[in-house]
């Protein structure tokens, strides 16, 4: 089955053959970064524009390694981004980077809805590197390949994903992604941070960490931001981590097998304990490792989309 | 597509690989040193058989890796139907190897010239030489083969069609005149 | 000037009248409505099998003018209504200046007198540049030709100012309209609270900000005896306590606009921001009751709630863009889809919300064919279908969310005062 999108936008977008496919040529892309000489000429000649409405290290770097592995030229664009003041439109600068000629724009932005818009305003590709609370698609690939690595399948597996689902677009991605292949879902948060009709997807939704680590494969902790809405509701910090946080003690009742995960920049002792970060069970660092397989096998089918279509 | 004429069976492809492992073991004098590599797909099922015939002539294991190319493709942005990148696995250390390259059937060089560069960038072998199950010519870049199974003269009209075993579940080399 | 409608089918709920009839026009007034009239006339129109009715009196419309001519003017929004067969808007007043003193209404009225096609009326303001602060003159904005006020786009938060505003309107005799809004509630809200907002990673506006706030506004109307008209009713629990307050003999009208009853949040694909509306578009069972609300006449109007915006304001981020959607040109054919051929209205009760309820809450003699009314008329061809064209639009902005989507029923002839402004 070939690929014949121009974007990613957002793994409720995809079919679960498109999911799959990706995460195939993500298996085919990781020995790249194993080798001496950690390039292939895929994308020599092409050029992705990496646009950071939002600061962001980890994501960027992650992407323009992948390009550069691809022999893509990167261009990386931060814009300073405040609702006062008011700007080139988000359109008028995608269409100024397409008179470039670039052929990826790689977008971070802090509204929802950014990537699907700035799409179709454009021919060539947009890959969404996080847009407001709605979608990270490829955070939500990684997170996938790295558990179908380690366990083999998706069908069938238990995931619990902790934390502030409510304005998590990891947790959406994530959501779309293991229910369309087929694996359990169970939402852990208090009320507040659980939003309205997110059990449409699926998902099953619960507040006691304790039990549902029991029966869980593998279990996603989302990074807790305290700071973030002064309009929304939080539950205390100390009272979270007692009540939500991924210690060694709630580690040691759940299966011994366990895949903890983490899109990462970690809080410790927030969201989980420094043992169980670095502990046996945590795949942390291979999600970065294969985060850079995952985008680069994503720059590649986009763009190889884009050529069929010319 | 018109009808097809069978150019070699089972027996033929079993004796031309056992032939050409001969030659590469007479040409590097011994096993030693040697490693092979298959492109994919059935260069690779080649690549195996050719390692298996050496080991049976001289008792010796030879390494063994798949490359896939894809990525090295100078038609990769003409490309029709979208290639499907797999996986390259190669494990073991290039470097002052005799390296055996192999591929089902030697056309245009294309293949090859995509498989060097990439063949390049693990390494440096001492020496890279090409064996082929066959060579039907039309060359479009300055590349021959090392060792060759069966030279067939094609036109540029006809296909060769290769089977084996591994991937097809018949061993045998087909022509067919295209439409 | 004169003119003969022959052979339509005539809907006048004002006289109860569904039948073929014809319509003599003279003078600006409705002359006769009989069969086969056989008089002399300048223009004589066939209406064999389309509908004759009374022009429409929308009560909820934006014009923009003065302040943000570049999104409508009088003139392009007046020629628009007559395309959409509408003869009578009430304009609100959020414009720039806002219709909060008698200066700024009597600059309106100049350049409706010049540039009007069709009867505007003017809404003044509650308070002083809508910031719910300090009242407005009701009385002198009532005697300067205001016939309502309202704060649309805002509601009046101090319960107490809002309580005094209310008696004054009652002494001043002039129609309060309610923008219900519990801002606290419904912040920074850009679409429904529900599963479509989680889906969509939007923040979500609840029906609780809509309808605890018409709970509010129907308690101090009750406390005054004062009457209220509720704007743009989207939910269903704003049906039901409307309802309940209808029951009590609470002095209360209602509206809803098409696009209630016509879309819900699921019909915000690929963050169309022409479907970014405030209040925002609902879900299946409020749409439902929405249009159980017109039947039951708990619903009395229905209003376009008309808001241009240009598309700098529209094609950008979803929650940067602009609240609000074009309806003067399409409002009359999406009621005919949804509610006549979904069998939710007759007729009748079609022609009553849009126009003769209207015309009444507002104590203004149109709505009706009355012999000796005022002659606005509209004939539709109610079985034509076509797909709505950007390119076809008249107001000078285009962010409606029904382009490129089926509607039916096209209005064929507008005559207003007497006279033809449009022709299909």
């Amino acid at each position: 089955m070939p690929w014949t999108k121009k974007d990613l936008l957002g793994l409720e977008y995809l079919t679960p053959d498109e999911i799959e496919l990706v995460l195939d040529t993500a298996e085919s892309f990781k020995e790249v970064s194993t080798r001496e000489i950690k390039k292939v000429p895929a994308l020599r000649g092409k050029t992705a524009v990496n646009l950071f409405y939002e600061p962001s290290t980890r994501t960027r770097v992650s992407f323009e390694v992948a390009a550069k592995r691809l022999s893509a030229d990167v261009i990386n664009i931060s814009v300073e981004n405040s609702s006062v003041r008011k700007g080139e439109t988000l359109i008028d600068t995608g269409k100024n980077i397409q008179a470039l000629k670039a052929d990826i724009i790689i977008m971070r932005h802090n509204c929802s809805g950014a990537a699907n818009i700035l799409a179709r305003s454009l021919d060539i590709s947009v890959v969404n590197a996080g847009d407001g609370w709605h979608e990270h698609p490829t955070q939500a690939l990684l997170d996938i390949f790295t558990l179908r690595e380690k366990i083999g399948k998706i069908s069938g597996l238990h995931v619990a994903i902790v934390g502030d689902i409510a304005h998590s677009r990891v947790a959406r991605s994530n959501i779309w992604g293991l229910t369309k292949l087929g694996a359990q879902v169970t939402l852990c948060a208090p009320e507040m941070l659980i939003p309205p009709g997110i059990e449409t997807t699926g998902v099953k939704i619960s507040s006691n960490i304790d039990e549902v680590l029991k029966s869980a494969d593998a279990v996603n902790v989302l990074r807790m931001q305290f700071e973030r809405d002064e309009n929304t509701a939080f539950p205390e910090q100390l009272d979270y981590f007692k009540k939500f946080g991924i210690t060694e003690e709630r580690l040691a009742k759940a299966k011994k097998d366990i895949v903890v995960m983490h899109p990462g920049p970690i809080n410790r002792g927030i969201e989980m304990s420094s043992g169980v970060a670095d502990g046996g069970n945590s795949v942390i660092l291979e999600q970065v490792t294969n985060g850079i397989a995952v985008r680069m096998a994503v720059l590649f089918l986009v763009s190889q989309a884009k050529e069929a279509k010319q | 597509m018109k009808e097809k004429v069978k150019i070699l069976d089972q027996e033929c492809i079993g004796r031309v690989i056992m032939r050409i492992a001969h030659e590469i073991i007479e040409r590097n004098k011994g096993g030693a040193g040697l490693c092979v590599i298959g492109i994919r797909n059935r260069g690779v099922y080649i690549a195996q058989r050719i390692a298996a015939c050496i080991k049976q002539i001289e008792g010796m294991d030879v390494a063994t890796g798949a490359l896939d190319i894809t990525l090295y493709r100078d038609d990769l942005a003409l490309a029709t139907g979208q290639p499907l990148v797999r996986k390259t696995e190669i494990d073991f250390d290039i470097n002052d190897k005799n390296l055996i390259l192999v591929d089902d059937v030697l056309y245009t060089g294309r293949t090859i010239r995509a498989a060097l560069d990439a063949l390049i960038d693990f390494g440096r072998p001492k020496s890279i030489q090409l064996a082929v199950l066959v060579d039907r010519g039309h060359r479009e870049l300055p590349i021959r083969a090392d060792f060759v199974g069966k030279n067939i003269p094609t036109s540029k009209k006809e296909s060769v069609e290769v089977y084996l075993n591994e991937s097809d579940g018949s061993d045998e080399v087909l022509i067919a005149e295209k439409e | 000037m004169s003119i003969l409608i022959k052979n339509g089918r005539v809907i006048d709920p004002a006289n109860k009248i569904d039948a073929v009839l014809d319509i003599f026009i003279q003078d600006n007034k409705i002359s006769r409505v009989a069969q086969n009239i056989q008089a002399q006339a300048e223009a004589v129109i066939d209406a064999s099998n389309k509908i004759v009715a009374p022009g429409i009196v929308d009560m909820h419309v934006h014009l923009r003018e003065p302040g943000r001519e570049d999104k409508e003017t009088i003139a392009s929004a007046t020629a628009a209504a007559a395309k959409g067969g509408v003869t009578t808007v009430l304009a609100m007043p959020n414009t720039q200046p806002a219709m909060d003193c008698v200066e700024n209404i009597q600059l309106l009225q100049g350049i409706i007198n010049k540039d009007a096609l069709i009867n505007v009326l003017v809404c003044g303001t509650i308070t002083k540049e809508r910031l719910g602060k300090e009242l407005s003159d009701s009385i002198a904005l009532k005697k300067n030709g205001a016939i309502a006020i309202s704060d649309d786009g805002a509601s009046v938060e101090n319960e107490e100012l809002m309580l005094e505003a209310l008696k004054r309107a009652k002494q001043a005799g002039i129609l309060t309209i309610c923008h219900s809004e519990d801002k606290k509630l419904s912040g920074k809200g850009v679409v429904n609270l529900g599963f479509v907002s989680t889906r969509l990673g939007l923040r979500g506006i609840s029906n609780e900000s809509e309808y605890t706030r018409i709970i509010r506004d129907i308690e101090l109307a009750e406390k005054c005896a004062a009457s209220v008209h509720i704007a743009h009713v989207s939910c269903r629990e704003s049906v039901e306590i409307i309802a309940a307050a209808k029951k009590r003999k609470v002095k209360i009208t209602c509206e809803t606009a098409p696009h209630y009853f016509a879309l819900t949040d699921e019909d915000i694909i690929d963050y169309d921001t022409n479907m970014k509306i405030n209040p925002p578009l609902r879900t299946k069972q409020d749409v439902s009751a929405i249009k159980t609300g017109l039947k039951n006449m708990v619903i009395d109007v229905i209003a376009s709630d008309h808001a241009p915006h240009t598309e700098n304001e529209k094609d950008i981020e979803f929650d940067r863009a602009e609240f609000g959607k074009i309806g003067l040109e399409s409002g009359l054919a999406v009621s005919i889809m949804e509610l006549i051929d979904k069998n939710i209205l007759s007729w009748q009760e079609l022609v009553s919300s849009l126009a003769l309820n209207p015309a009444k809450i507002l104590g203004i003699n149109k709505g009706t064919l009355t012999v000796g009314a005022d002659a606005d008329v509209i004939v539709i061809d109610a079985g034509k279908e076509f797909i709505l064209d950007k390119k076809s639009i008249v107001s000078k902005s285009k962010n409606s969310p029904f382009i490129g989507r089926k509607v039916k029923g096209l209005v064929e002839y507008t005559i207003y005062n007497g006279k033809i402004i449009y022709k299909s």
